[in-house]
């Protein structure tokens, strides 16, 4: 008589009767509750900062666009160009035009002071001087306000992120750079991407401002397609006249947002590892007062029939359910708390500040309910064991 | 000394059994060489001091513990040789239980208190249900069905625990001190019960109490004392 069938029902029927009988050790379950739900907030409200940096730094690349570097160079910041340099680039094989010619964009990049508005201490902002293909190199490049700068003069466009994130950088207000004074006339947004964390301005007009002669750091430039990169790369790699290195766009974000996301991963971890702990020590607690509560009821039922496995499962799954009303409520504040939450933090390739937003993304949200599940299953164990091995005819016996 | 009533019919059958507790390095000898054999249909009281073994006594026949020596058959089967997931098998089968402080679930009504040990059958929803209704009718609670255990009263609870233990009808029901909670005349309705039960359905029933006014309503009654059976009352 003692099929599946049977011990599914005995499994379902003691489950019940524990997840009936919550609300009569209200204090331990609520405390257990919370402290699982605070693992997973942390935790994914930690993690939530690196999905989002590297969903900036994903938005930022695409597969059909390249950047070239000096050889060697592993940010723009170190690298460097020629003006007869950055031409052979733009005319080599595999590089998309238009009626205006290839698009391709020699640009440099230099750092500028400004305010935070948080704290109204000075950050670094990036300052990129592009050439008229820059918009077409890159994906998702639209303005929100204003304009864009003019050729030639002393404008800037600005990205959305800095300028929710840096004070002074409104349609119409001025920033000064070096002697100059520079007004904002535009403000852009690039799905997201680090262009939105920078302040664009002519080319040119930055070498002048910066005394960098026709000097430029890098080349962006828009490539036919995809399979295109490879005879891109072969040709500039084997042009005797040129020492670069040639990089998918979304793999150069790829890699510049490895070393933050690894040390917020690692910290946000951590943290939660430590307090993951604590919760276990928490769960034990509920499910010890659990078995003690229902010592007798337990009794009973295993008098009656029910078999000791049965019973190990039931609680295991009681166990269960309490981290995952606990997790599901740690994700819930994890998600209203941090989601789209707007910050900026430092690229420490290119020693200036990214805007992004934190990401509560479906792959945090499981990542959480595995935590809150291991953390339910090994603080429900030896409550459950304990349970299945009380001697029965003592157990009967208890008030 | 060695109970032995007539062989036939035997149903209950214990056989030179030892149980010893241990209590750090001390063993208590609760109960010593004991035997018994219960014919079926038989309602036996079992007496005696506290202490005596007589809920010990109890356990071993219900499969809830087993002998330090000796052995334990009911229906011909070797209880004690059976392993703890064959005995709960073996008890959700042959043994009802109804407790001196009921045991109900409280989350549970009366009937699905009742209908808990069917959960160990195959039986559907619907025979469960007809089950449920019988042994509630039986000890006439039927218009208590609904109820949750702490708005029954004691003896009403009590009732609930026998229809528990009899809705699977069982080889054997044992009942340890199943009036020791409840005044005079609750328990005199949970006897009459336990009595019909024996008189009109044939149930072979188990009874621990300290009563003597309980056990004068059995068929036969047994004292305990000292881990040894008796006819007589301990002086």
């Amino acid at each position: 008589m003692a099929g599946p069938l049977n011990w599914f029902a005995q499994v379902l029927a003691i489950t019940k009767f524990g997840l009936m009988s919550m609300p009569q050790r209200r204090g331990a379950v609520t405390a257990t509750v919370f402290g699982i739900a605070g693992v997973v907030g942390v935790l994914v409200g930690v993690l939530s900062i690196a999905a989002g940096f590297r969903r900036a730094m994903d938005a930022s690349g695409s597969p059909d666009a390249a950047i070239v570097l000096r050889s060697g160079a592993d940010s723009e910041m170190v690298s460097g160009f020629g003006r007869e340099e950055t031409r052979l680039i733009a005319d080599a094989p595999g590089v998309a035009r238009n009626r205006q010619g290839p698009l391709a964009s020699a640009e440099l990049f230099v750092i500028i002071n400004l305010p935070k508005r948080s704290t109204g201490t000075d950050a670094n902002v990036p300052l990129r001087g592009v050439e008229g293909a820059a918009v077409e190199v890159r994906d998702h490049l639209k303005f929100v306000e204003g304009r864009m700068f003019e050729w030639g003069k002393n404008e800037v466009a600005v990205g959305v992120g800095a300028a929710r994130e840096f004070a002074g950088l409104e349609v119409g207000s001025t920033i000064k750079v070096g002697r100059e004074s520079w007004p904002v006339v535009g403000i852009f947004s690039s799905g997201g991407g680090v262009a939105e964390s920078e302040v664009w301005t002519d080319a040119k007009v930055l070498q002048a401002a910066y005394n960098r002669g026709d000097s430029f750091q890098s080349v962006y430039v828009r490539l036919n397609s995809p399979g295109a990169f490879q005879g891109f790369k072969d040709a500039l790699t084997a042009n005797p006249r040129l020492t670069v290195k040639v990089i998918r766009q979304s793999d150069y974000y790829a890699e510049q947002s490895t070393t933050l996301t690894r040390l917020i991963t690692t910290l946000g971890v951590l943290i939660a590892g430590l307090m993951a702990i604590g919760a276990v020590f928490g769960a034990l607690n509920t499910m010890y007062s659990a078995v003690a509560a229902r010592t007798r009821e337990i009794a009973t039922l295993r008098a009656l029939g029910f078999g000791g496995g049965a019973v190990v499962v039931a609680l295991m799954i009681e166990s269960l359910v309490l981290a995952l009303l606990g997790g599901a409520l740690g994700a819930v504040v994890a998600y209203v708390a941090f989601d789209n939450f707007r910050a900026a933090t430092m690229n420490w390739q290119s020693f200036s500040q990214v805007t992004f937003a934190f990401a509560v993304t479906p792959q945090l949200l499981g990542q959480g309910v595995i935590w809150a599940s291991a953390i339910g299953l090994v603080g429900g164990l030896l409550p459950a064991i304990r349970a299945a091995r009380l001697p029965i005819a003592t157990a009967l016996r208890e008030l | 000394m060695s109970d032995d009533p007539t062989n036939s019919g035997t149903l209950v059958r214990v056989d030179g059994v030892d149980k010893v507790f241990h209590r750090g390095e001390e063993a208590i000898h609760i109960l010593s060489n004991l035997h018994l054999a219960v014919p079926a249909g038989q309602f036996l009281a079992l007496m005696g001091p506290s202490g005596s073994g007589k809920s010990t006594l109890l356990n071993l026949i219900g499969g809830l513990d087993r002998p330090t020596k000796g052995t334990v058959a009911i229906a011909g089967e070797r209880v004690d040789a059976l392993s703890d997931r064959q005995l709960a098998g073996w008890r959700a089968r042959h043994i009802g239980f109804v407790f001196q402080l009921y045991n109900l679930m409280p989350v549970l009504t009366a009937e699905r208190n009742v209908e808990l040990p069917l959960l160990l059958t195959h039986l559907s929803k619907v025979e469960r249900q007809k089950h449920v209704a019988t042994a509630l009718a039986m000890v006439g609670l039927s218009h208590r069905a609904k109820h949750y255990p702490r708005t029954l009263s004691g003896g009403e609870q009590q009732r609930v625990g026998i229809a528990r233990g009899i809705v699977t009808d069982p080889t054997l029901l044992l009942c340890d001190e199943p009036t020791g909670d409840l005044d005079r005349k609750a328990g005199d309705e949970i006897l009459n019960l336990l009595q019909a039960l024996n008189h009109e359905h044939g149930k072979t029933i188990i009874m621990v109490t300290h009563d003597p006014h309980a056990a004068a309503r059995a068929t036969r009654t047994v004292y305990l004392n000292k881990g040894q059976l008796s006819h007589e009352p301990v002086t």
